[in-house]
């Protein structure tokens, strides 16, 4: 009966360019690989034609960033917390139009990325800003060396909010970049280098090189390159871990997750469904530490699947740009293939698969919010990072039958606990192989938290005073 | 009461056991989906279908102690023709001593006739004030009474006592129907808003209300949004579905707007009308009448050209 007219966010205000180039030492530069093409996913259009780095522009951007490091690093913190505060607040000055650019790119809602991903990413240019002069006070010794070159390479789940994880700590600590965005999702990392300009940052500081997998391979294999982070699959960093063993060179990697949101009987039930809903249907799924597994206590199972799935079905999926979406669009075909094949998977092996009624555009790569019930440990979509808005529900009767199925992954990013007690609060969070374990919440950010993993999530942390570790040398 | 609630009121200890039982309300939340619907962007056809909605369902009031039949009698005459072709609202609600004057003017025109009692806004009488306070409003021709719940028995854990408060006063009611008011800003906890709206609903009020205006915090949208759980909640155990009213404080159409955008996402249709959802308010009806009137003209009028009552 109340049907919400659409009510987009205009799209004028960004400028996208027909084509860009690298930026390499301060400047747009083109690029010897061949240029591709980035979508929009929710509509297929082409948005724009995008440099690919080859492994001499590679080579190229990494003498940049050398020669750039002297300088850089000996300039007192308090000089380079100026840059970061200055881009930070011109970020926040053009968050509305970085956030149109993120979510045209990346397909995620103009909700999230305007509420919770620009936000984010201007805190974390503050946090780490604050920390540029304190360094001697950080706990890493009285006079912390930055490592030199770090070469970056971030996924499209977050694609700005990534690359300030990499690039504020970084740069805060003395060191210098050079970046590569995803294949996906490179134009608010561009957009990104036209603020370092406007920040008047020094050349060679921050450098971004597009391209795919290839141009990540040689950023990683490039022996000037002195510290390499990576944020994104378990399979691919279990490469870079490959081609960086042997060498001097320092690696944070933060790869996938499986993680389990448990709710017990006593907790809040309507916002523990929230939770739920925030933890795997928060920008479609395509995060690395989604609640992708439920754990509900079996006495209040049908109750909280019930509330669940009405939830569920009040989920608007559609235009990212329209301010009331609440699911935007799958960012490529390949991933909404993989999403499709684990979901088949788990229908054919058993497990009862549940979508709301909900019509989805024509062109563009859309999934529906979808639930699996009756779902094994041993069932694939209960193992495998599906990256989608797939969640696999199970059930636990004691708090240790809880600690034994979420442990029981390969993977240890993140888990959830919903429960009024806190005393279990503490005995789960004693108890889970997790980087991060969210009480009564999930999915919430925060600068000053560091965020990692155990097992396969990865090793090494971004955020909060740890993630300084990463970026010197101690 | 249906049977599987039926004996939860026979003393204070299963009353309390019950009402403890419900699941609590964790505020952090609460709060976060309370503002995450607040962004909601309501534009267009939305607006003008919401606008006409709100006013369909806003209980004009005037509770003031300089209050005069001819105040009442204007705001009154506005009740049943707001300006222009916007609909009546839901009804006027008033002090009961001048329960009879809105009854006059507004006879036959659909718009109801709501009174405050039981001692509003305090409360502190005793049950025999609060009942014959009720049977006055209704007598000058009350359809529906405002009455406020003992909070001090509340916050004390004398539940018994509220229940059996609502319910003289719902029999002193006879036709007419019961709003009970929690003045949640007097209640200091979601926990406790959840746990009020259940026994007053337990107790056989026909809506629950957050607010007598006169205690701030007044309705505030995860306030709002609790009850709005709870009213789902009753009507899934019991079948019986009542109704919510969100009073004090709700001022613009964006404030209105948000309201139903939580009664439209969260307990749906169903509560999408004045049956079953009422604003209270003074202020907020002429903000309506000139975002009506800007969606039509594409201009905003001067306030000289809308009344003041």
């Amino acid at each position: 009966m109340f049907e919400y007219a659409p009510a987009p966010e205009s799209r004028d205000v960004v400028d996208i360019k027909p084509s860009y180039g690298l930026f390499i030492d301060g400047e747009f530069v083109d690029g010897s690989g061949q240029a591709f093409k980035t979508i929009n996913p929710a509509s297929e259009e082409s948005l724009a034609e995008v440099a690919a780095a080859s492994e001499a522009d590679v080579d190229r951007a990494v003498q940049a960033a050398r020669k750039a490091f002297g300088g850089w690093s000996a300039l007192p913190g308090a000089e380079r917390a100026k840059y970061l505060f200055r881009i930070a607040r011109i970020i926040q000055e053009r968050a509305r139009e970085l956030a149109v650019l993120e979510s045209l790119d990346n397909g995620k809602p103009i909700r999230e990325s305007r509420d919770v991903d620009l936000p984010l990413v201007a805190a974390h240019f503050f946090y780490y800003a604050g920390w540029a002069d304190k360094l001697n006070h950080a706990g890493f010794g009285s006079n912390p060396r930055p490592l030199g070159v770090a070469g970056q390479v971030i996924p499209w789940n977050f694609p700005l909010l990534m690359l300030a994880w990499k690039i504020a700590p970084a740069l805060a600590c003395g060191n210098t970049v050079v970046l590569k965005p995803a294949e996906t999702t490179p134009l608010t990392a561009l957009a990104f280098a036209e603020i370092c300009v406007q920040a008047e940052l020094p050349p060679g500081v921050v450098n971004i090189v597009t391209g795919a997998g290839e141009t990540g391979a040689a950023l990683v294999a490039h022996p000037d390159v002195n510290k390499v982070a990576f944020t994104g699959s378990t399979e691919v960093g279990k490469l870079i871990a490959r081609s960086v063993a042997g060498t001097a060179k320092r690696v944070t990697l933060e790869l996938g997750g499986k993680a389990a949101n448990i709710v017990f009987e006593d907790a809040p039930i309507d916002q523990a469904v929230e939770g739920i809903v925030n933890g795997i249907f928060f920008n479609q799924g395509h995060v690395c530490c989604a609640g992708s597994r439920l754990l509900v206590q079996e006495s209040v199972y049908d109750e909280v699947l019930a509330s669940l799935k009405r939830r569920v079905s009040t989920l608007r999926v559609g235009d990212p740009l329209d301010k009331n979406t609440d699911i935007g669009a799958i960012n490529s075909a390949e991933q909404l293939a993989k999403i499709r094949e684990l979901s088949e998977i788990g229908e054919s092996e058993g497990a009862e698969r549940w979508s709301p009624a909900c019509d989805l555009p024509e062109r563009g790569f859309w999934f529906p919010p979808t639930l699996f019930t009756g779902v094994a440990q041993s069932h694939r979509i209960a193992r495998d990072e599906i990256f989608g808005p797939v969640l696999s529900v199970l059930t636990f009767r004691t708090p240790a039958e809880a600690v034994e199925k979420a442990n029981n992954t390969p993977y240890g990013l993140s888990a959830g606990v919903w429960t009024e007690k806190g005393s279990r609060i503490l005995w789960m969070a004693d108890r889970l192989r997790a980087g991060v374990v969210w009480a009564n919440t999930f999915n919430r950010f925060d600068p000053t938290s560091p965020f990692g993993g155990f097992k396969e999530s990865g090793y090494g942390r971004e955020g909060g005073r740890l993630g300084l570790e990463a970026y010197l040398d101690v | 009461m249906t049977t599987p609630l039926a004996d939860v009121a026979s003393s204070n200890a299963t009353l309390r056991a019950f009402l403890h039982g419900l699941p609590g309300v964790d505020r952090v939340g609460a709060d976060q989906r309370a503002a995450m619907l607040g962004t909601r962007s309501i534009k267009t056809s939305a607006k003008a279908q919401a606008i006409d909605l709100a006013i369909s369902m806003v209980d004009l009031t005037t509770l003031e102690g300089a209050d005069t039949p001819g105040k009442v009698r204007a705001m009154s005459t506005k009740a049943v023709h707001p300006g222009g072709d916007a609909p009546r609202v839901a009804a006027v609600c008033v002090y009961p001593d001048l329960v009879h004057v809105a009854a006059e003017t507004v006879k036959g025109s659909g718009v109801k006739v709501a009174s405050v009692a039981t001692a509003f806004p305090s409360g502190r009488s005793s049950l025999e004030v609060k009942v014959s306070d009720t049977a006055l409003a209704v007598a000058a021709g009350a359809d529906e009474i405002d009455m406020v719940i003992d909070r001090g028995a509340f916050l004390a854990g004398d539940y018994v006592k509220v229940f059996e408060e609502i319910r003289a006063v719902k029999a002193a009611c006879g036709d007419a129907h019961l709003k009970v008011i929690l003045e949640t800003g007097e209640l200091a906890t979601y926990d406790n808003v959840r746990r009020a709206s259940w026994l007053a609903m337990l107790a056989g009020g026909d809506f629950i209300k957050t607010s007598t205006g006169k205690v701030q915090p007044a309705a505030t949208l995860p306030v709002t949004l609790i009850m709005l759980e709870a009213v789902r909640d009753f009507r899934d155990a019991t079948g019986v579905q009542i109704g919510v009213k969100p009073a004090g404080g709700i001022r613009t159409t964006k404030d209105a707007i948000k309201m139903l955008v939580l009664v439209n996402e969260t307990v749906g249709d169903d509560w999408l009308s004045p049956d079953w959802f009422r604003l209270g308010a003074s202020t907020l009806l002429n903000d309506l009448l000139m975002q009506r009137q800007k969606l039509t003209t594409g201009r905003y009028a001067g306030p000289d050209y809308f009344t003041l009552d």
